[in-house]
């Protein structure tokens, strides 16, 4: 598995080099990197070369890495079905930057790209209908970015008065549990307050 | 009534409907009774499932890939346990592969029994679930053994399965194997050959094999069309390599050759069983269910009873859970439904950093506008119902 991989990583790295950023073996997949400008060029290759065939489109979907300049990775996962390998695509980009969408690829890409653009607030060129998909109508905010709260900021219930379900602003009961659990037994170093005097230098 | 008053006619189908296999509204436009277009609204049952994995330990993830596709909870969670093996770099015995794969197998004859005889009961058949769901009865009955919980199982567990089966309950499955391929065929002769059902079923919704790859479209979807794809062997994972089965595929790609081949899958399915049963009450009687890494897998109570480190590591084990080291996985299973996958990224802590989950009945319903446009209005419940859509897995 990973020999056929790695004869198509230097495959790609010499007909199609210019596309890829950076090229990454890991736990027995190939990742490649692009960016925004150059990723349809690159699925359109993946798709239509004779010795890659990615014709299925697994799954496009968001990363959020908060703390980096560009937060956001798009990750597209291929299958060939003809060479039995499947290949992964990433794409970073911030919350300004527009992907283009993989629409015209692979039409399967439509949910996918909605998904990524409802959870994340990535935005895609060029959709036919870049809508919300799994959030609530009239849904606000993007649910799978880090600084987005688990527990979200509205709740619903039916009102017996109004007859209608009314939406108000969540209340806890209890506060949201989260553990740290970098443990502090192998990560942090106590400093007690007089402890230096015992190290003799 | 004269040329101008014609218009296109926009109806709401669901989000209550029987047909819409749950919480599913499609708004259809029809040009008499011909569906112009379809748009799906999901989401209906969104849980925020990726937002609650992130914030939970890799073990505490587990139960929610049951809430998925409900009516084949192992399978997801096969899924998972995959990708966290592989980032682990775990192995699992073979009694535990074994008992893994025999689950998986019935949780694919619970899926196809839920959707051949719902799909007939979609155009028209009433007696069909009846006969399928005293089947799946007795194998929840199964699950109930095996895990205590009749659907929620959370059962496979990355390093391996939580329990032991005892030989009695293998047994029960062995025995249970040869009455159900009985009802099977009693199924078979109601509906393969039913003039109705074959009306309402063929040369409908037909997929060519380019759009069913290009519509990211896998499992039965794709074998419908023609290709000799499944995962099970093309990509084997546990010990799919050393069973033997086969893979049925269809030629026309219609509804009718979709009933077909999860017709002929659930025979597979228990020849698979018929398989493990007979392993493992033969050469894997005993041996280990799940992998011996204490820093993975909890000890059993037994052990707690008496050796401190057992205790530890029980304490650590449930409460922090165990770090996973950085990186990237793609794990997938060929689930009843087609290829779920999990795309997880860790960062080295204790919980995932990212579970993005693939449904495969995601692929399939967003391609509801492709595969209904210029059908009936009728026909638009027999695509939903062979394109096998279980909304636990679409909205997640």
């Amino acid at each position: 598995m990973s020999e056929a991989l790695q004869e198509l990583a230097s495959y790609l790295g010499e007909v199609r080099g210019n596309l890829i950023s950076e090229t990454a073996l890991a736990y027995g997949e190939l990742t490649l990197s692009t960016t925004a400008d150059k990723v349809i060029p690159l699925l359109t290759f993946l798709r239509d070369d004779v010795q890659c065939r990615f014709v299925n489109l697994i799954d496009v979907c968001g990363v959020d890495w908060p703390a980096r300049e560009a937060r956001f990775d798009v990750v597209y996962h291929l299958l060939s079905p003809q060479q039995n390998v499947r290949v992964r695509v990433k794409v970073a980009t911030s919350e300004f930057e527009p992907v283009p969408s993989a629409f015209g690829v692979f039409p399967g890409a439509d949910w996918f790209e909605r998904e990524a653009y409802d959870m994340y607030g990535i935005l895609f060129t060029g959709h036919p209908d870049l809508r919300r998909i799994l959030t609530d109508y009239g849904f606000e905010g993007y649910p799978l970015r880090k600084d987005f709260p688990t527990t979200g900021f509205v709740e619903v219930r039916y009102d017996d008065e109004v007859k209608r379900v009314v939406y108000e602003p969540v209340q806890l009961r209890q506060e949201f549990r989260n553990f740290d659990f970098l443990s502090p037994w192998e990560g942090t170093d106590y400093v007690l307050p007089g402890d230096e005097k015992a190290k003799t230098n | 009534m004269n040329e101008h008053n014609v218009r296109n006619f926009n109806i709401n189908f669901g989000p209550q409907h029987p047909a819409a296999h749950g919480v599913l509204r499609l708004v259809l436009e029809l040009d008499g009774e011909i569906v112009e277009r379809v748009d799906p609204h999901i989401g209906l049952l969104h849980r925020g499932t990726e937002k609650l994995i992130e914030t939970k330990t890799y073990l505490q993830a587990v139960p929610y890939f049951d809430r998925l596709d409900y009516v084949a909870p192992m399978n997801q969670e096969h899924a998972f346990a995959l990708a966290v093996e592989r980032l682990l770099g775990v192995e699992v015995p073979i009694r535990g592969q074994l008992i893994r794969v025999l689950y998986s197998e019935i949780g694919r004859i619970l899926s196809h029994l839920l959707n051949v005889t719902t799909q007939a009961m979609d155009v028209g058949a009433l007696t069909p679930p009846l006969w399928g769901f005293e089947e799946r009865e007795k194998l929840m009955v199964f699950y109930e053994r095996a895990s205590g919980s009749r659907m929620h199982a959370a059962y496979v567990r990355p390093g391996g399965v939580h329990q032991d089966l005892t030989d009695q309950l293998v047994e029960d499955i062995g025995k249970w194997i040869d009455p159900f391929l009985k009802t099977l065929d009693d199924i078979d002769e109601l509906l393969t050959g039913n003039r109705i059902f074959k009306q309402r079923n063929v040369d409908i919704g037909v997929v060519k094999l380019e759009d069913a790859w290009a519509w990211g479209f896998s499992g039965v979807m794709v074998r419908g069309s023609g290709a000799a794809w499944d995962l099970r062997r093309s990509q084997p994972y546990e010990c799919y390599s050393d069973l033997d089965f086969d893979i049925p595929i269809g030629k026309n790609g219609d509804c009718y050759d979709r009933y077909l081949i999860r017709m002929i899958e659930m025979r597979e399915s228990a020849k698979i069983m018929r398989q493990c049963v007979d392993r493992l009450l033969g050469d894997a009687r005993v041996g280990p269910v799940s992998s011996l890494d204490g820093k993975i897998v909890p000890p059993k109570r037994g052990q707690m009873k008496r050796s401190m480190e057992a205790l530890i590591h029980h304490f650590k084990l449930y409460t922090e859970g165990y770090h996973v080291p950085a990186g990237e996985v793609y794990a997938a299973v060929e689930a009843p439904k087609g290829e779920f996958g999990v795309y997880l990224v860790a960062d080295g802590s204790n919980k995932p950093y990212r579970c993005k989950i693939r449904a495969p009945g995601y692929a399939h319903l967003q391609a509801m506008d492709f595969l209904c446009r210029g059908h009936q209005l009728a026909d638009v419940s027999a695509v939903l119902g062979s394109l096998d859509i279980v909304f636990g897995e679409v909205d997640r």
